[in-house]
């Protein structure tokens, strides 16, 4: 029984994808070698393939699978289970662009001679095989010399021969083996960034070095030197300047930009008295040492900036394959389809002039503003206007660019190059009236603003008292305060609670663009909602049938019909009633109007209401409808409306009492009563939003003083994300595209949305709480500064003691109260 | 007591060597990717098992 058991669990999913095979009668499944053909089709469906013994969905994982056994590389399935990707059937003339020299200088990052390197992005990869597989590609293909992969950054780097291959070839053969690579040419801009990690490590590097080095050489001075040996000192206190310089001028140099900038603007922010504190510590200490008055702080100063810099580079976490920048560009497609004197070309999509004639397929995008020339346009733009239902166009009809397809092939003229068209504008609006969100915390900065003035005021008072009876000890009170007050512990808190803040949310599929977004989210008083997409699932819709109840035979005919057709709408309607199927005759679609096929003699057909032989109705229906005839006789229809996430009532009546909520969104009324169900009364409803409308929205809620949360999914909340003070994107798988935005949240974190919300606050607490900590520490070492006898040895002492304590405080107590949320397990 | 400064002058030696060692790693790249060399190291040498 057993054995049965694990035969049945592993025969049924792909063996190169893992995905489920898929057939009317798969529960009935068995060993499929000892299945004649005839009974595999019956048991796993008209797709499903074997080869070697083993199951495959489709024809496509076979051949990937056939692909490695012949270049030997089958060790791509022992290292795990079912690692592949169902390669997309695609005609290979879709990346003839890649031959057009231009596109092929912007992708390729250098070349020496015949040698050339490319990075490619490849979204699809998800294991340690996937790391394999794509590092052994030079078996496949012998122009390619070596091929390295970055599994964070979901890339791969390739050098290959020019002369034996080209880019072509290489995306290709990624393509076949499921890879498809992300030809996008915004993707390349990503160098700077690594290039500024890098310096930080450099830095810390350096910092580090010199800290441990100018603590070594600062012991003999704190142990005692005998008299006799002041050479000895003399060296040791040389040694120390000479490994303050670096730390001084190097390392520091980020912090006196800082400060610089934010003087220069009129702020004071938490750099600045950083920066004063650094300047006093290496002045003083250098001082003292070519005078020979004392041993000097560099230990302190080279402390000081290794544990600001850890922090720095503790709060930089980024998600390198996410990208919260992106903006239409990225959504649009490389190259389309061009069709002249009935030949067709592929051209890169800036190539497009008015006039010309291109060719789109079957969820293919529109990129720029058109008019139909022919075919049935059923276009999709639920990502443009939020607007769930495809959209039935007519010959001659304008299209906008963003709308895909959903149908057969259609050809179009184009009407406006794609940096003129309507949303390539629409977008440029948003970005011109967007002022830069600003980074630094405003919490902080407060903060320093206060403390400078303070600790400014302070050292001038002690130093001028101490000036009645003795300049010697003026200067030391005076500089000593500026040295302990040096808020180190101050400027690490923040970085090390958001910090872990960020990658506690990151564990819960919440990515944020980084920590300050921890901070205006606390601060946030009205969410709004996009509905599309963001408060529904993007995907999946409840089906249900109106009308007098259908026999069993009659829905089995209904999902015959259905099945063949790969309209969404048929989609829905197939997958609500998964059964097994029986032999459709005379099937036929109309694009955009229905489909229909004989069964059993009898005509069934499923569409609007035309196609069905009704009368056309004016479009207010309260969901989309497909209606069923069964011989010309209306049996009903079937409602298909969206579906909302699991655990929104419960999203929403955790926040409705603290936040006040409104919904926007681009549909039409229909879900109006859904929804003032689920939300409370005094919620802000608006159907029929433009992507114009939601940003202007967003924008007189703050001009009312609110601070607003926006969360959407598509390009058309791309302004209001923009606009709002923190704006989240809901997708449902992270690699695909979301607009530019703050935070990317996964479809399945929505709920979770207060918990998070309400963590944020709990960090800000957790910083409050340190920053009284860092104040006690400062207020100790005040203590004997203002007295002029802060000692080398105390402040070697005090200002690590006070970086590591509020290190060890603000990370621990964050993942404690994380843990005690549900957050961590 | 000039032992104790040759001591400290070796260790300083040393130490300075051991940070250009860093900056080398970090210049030729290799603090660019963290993750995958380490899974990256567990895959066996795949053509001496197949000739067999």
């Amino acid at each position: 029984m057993e054995t049965h058991q694990t035969i049945s669990q592993t025969v049924h999913t792909c063996y190169h994808c893992g995905d489920t095979v898929r057939g009317e009668r798969v529960e009935h499944a068995c060993v499929p070698e000892r299945l004649c053909d005839e009974e595999f089709r019956l048991v796993y469906g008209a797709t499903a393939c074997r080869h070697d013994g083993k199951l495959f969905c489709c024809s496509g994982c076979k051949i990937v699978y056939e692909i490695l056994e012949q270049n030997n590389l089958c060790t791509y399935y022992t290292l795990q289970q079912s690692p592949g990707n169902s390669p997309s059937l695609i005609e290979t003339s879709r990346y003839d662009f890649l031959d057009d020299e231009s596109i092929k200088q912007q992708l390729i990052q250098f070349s020496d001679g015949n040698i050339a390197g490319v990075t490619l992005s490849l979204p699809t990869i998800h294991c340690s095989s996937c790391i394999w597989l794509l590092e052994q590609l030079y078996k496949m293909d012998d122009g390619i010399m070596q091929s390295r992969v970055d599994f964070l950054k979901k890339q791969i780097s390739i050098r290959f021969d020019r002369t034996k291959t080209s880019l072509k070839n290489i995306t290709l053969l990624l393509t076949s083996l499921g890879y498809d690579p992300e030809l996008r040419l915004d993707a390349i801009e990503k160098k700077i960034e690594s290039e500024t990690t890098r310096a930080l490590y450099y830095k810390i590097g350096v910092a580090g070095f010199c800290f441990g080095n100018s603590m070594l050489s600062s012991f003999p001075e704190y142990l005692g030197v005998d008299a006799n040996e002041t050479v000895l000192r003399e060296i040791f206190s040389y040694l120390n300047l000479l490994l303050g310089i670096p730390v001084f001028f190097y390392c520091s140099s980020d912090y006196f930009k800082s400060a610089y900038g934010g003087l220069k603007k009129k702020i004071i922010n938490i750099d600045v008295p950083i920066a004063l504190g650094v300047v006093m510590l290496f002045g003083r200490s250098a001082y003292e040492i070519i005078t020979h008055t004392g041993a000097g702080f560099i230990d302190s100063l080279c402390g000081l900036l290794f544990f600001l810099l850890l922090g720095r580079m503790f709060q930089s976490k980024t998600y390198d394959r996410l990208n919260f920048e992106r903006n239409y560009t990225s959504y649009f497609p490389l190259s389309v389809t061009t069709k002249k004197e009935g030949r067709e070309t592929t051209v890169p999509i800036s190539a497009l002039k008015r006039g010309v004639r291109m060719v789109i397929r079957n969820n293919e995008i529109v990129p720029a503003d058109a008019i139909l020339l022919r075919g049935n346009a059923s276009i999709d733009y639920s990502f443009v206007t939020g607007e769930s239902r495809p959209v039935e166009k007519v010959l001659g009809e304008m299209i906008y660019a963003g709308g895909r397809q959903a149908g057969s092939i259609i050809e179009l003229e184009v009407m406006k190059e794609v940096s003129q068209s309507y949303l390539t504008q629409l977008w440029n609006n948003f970005n011109e009236s967007i002022k830069e969100k600003g980074q630094l915390s405003e919490l902080s900065n407060t903060v320093a603003k206060y403390f400078t003035i303070v600790v400014l005021t302070l050292s001038a008072g002690v130093g001028l008292y101490w000036m009645q009876y003795d300049v010697t000890t003026a200067v030391n009170a005076f500089t000593g305060i500026l040295i302990v007050a040096c808020p180190c512990a101050l400027a690490i808190t923040i970085p090390f609670t958001l910090g872990t803040t960020l990658r506690i949310f990151g564990k819960n599929d919440l990515y944020l663009k980084n920590t300050g977004v921890i901070e205006t989210l606390s601060k946030i008083d009205t969410i709004v909602f996009d509905k599309t997409g963001t408060i529904t699932h993007a995907q999946k819709a409840s089906v249900e049938f109106v009308g007098p109840e259908l026999t069993a035979d009659e829905l089995t005919a209904v999902y015959s019909v259905a099945k063949n057709s790969i309209h969404p709408l048929s989609v829905m309607i197939a997958e609500s009633l998964r059964r097994e199927a029986v032999v459709v005759e005379e099937f036929s679609e109309k694009a955009g109007r229905g489909v229909r096929g004989i069964i059993g003699g009898k005509t069934v057909k499923l569409g609007s209401r035309e196609f069905i032989g009704g009368i056309h109705q004016s479009d207010t229906l309260n969901e989309t409808r497909v209606y069923l005839s069964i011989n010309e006789e209306l049996k009903g229809y079937f409602a298909i409306a969206n579906m909302y996430r699991e655990g929104l009532d419960e999203l929403i009546g955790s926040l409705k009492n603290r936040y006040k909520l409104s919904v926007v969104s681009g549909d039409n009324e229909s879900e109006r009563p859904r929804l003032q169900k689920i939300f409370p009364s005094d919620a802000d409803l608006r159907f029929h939003q433009m992507p114009n409308d939601k940003f202007d929205y967003v924008r007189s809620l703050q001009e009312k003083k609110h601070r607003v949360l926006m969360v959407g999914d598509g390009l058309n909340d791309a302004g209001a994300l923009m606009q709002s003070n923190v704006g989240i994107a809901v997708t449902e798988d992270i690699a695909q595209f979301s607009p530019s935005c703050d935070a990317i949240v996964s479809g399945g974190s929505f709920s979770q949305l207060s918990v998070f919300i309400r963590f944020a606050k709990t960090s800000m607490v957790i910083v409050i709480a340190s920053f009284v900590l860092a104040f006690l520490y400062n207020l100790v070492g005040l203590y004997f500064a203002v007295q002029g006898a802060l000692s080398p040895i105390m402040a070697a002492i005090l200002m690590p003691a006070s970086s590591i304590t509020i290190v060890f405080f603000t990370t621990v107590t964050t993942q404690l109260l994380a843990k005690r949320r549900g957050l961590l397990s | 007591m000039t032992v104790i400064v040759v001591l400290i002058g070796c260790s300083f030696v040393i130490a300075v060597g051991f940070l250009l060692a860093f900056l080398w790693s970090v210049k030729s790249g290799q603090y660019d990717d963290k993750y995958t060399p380490s899974v990256r190291i567990l895959f066996d040498d795949e053509k001496k098992n197949n000739q067999k």
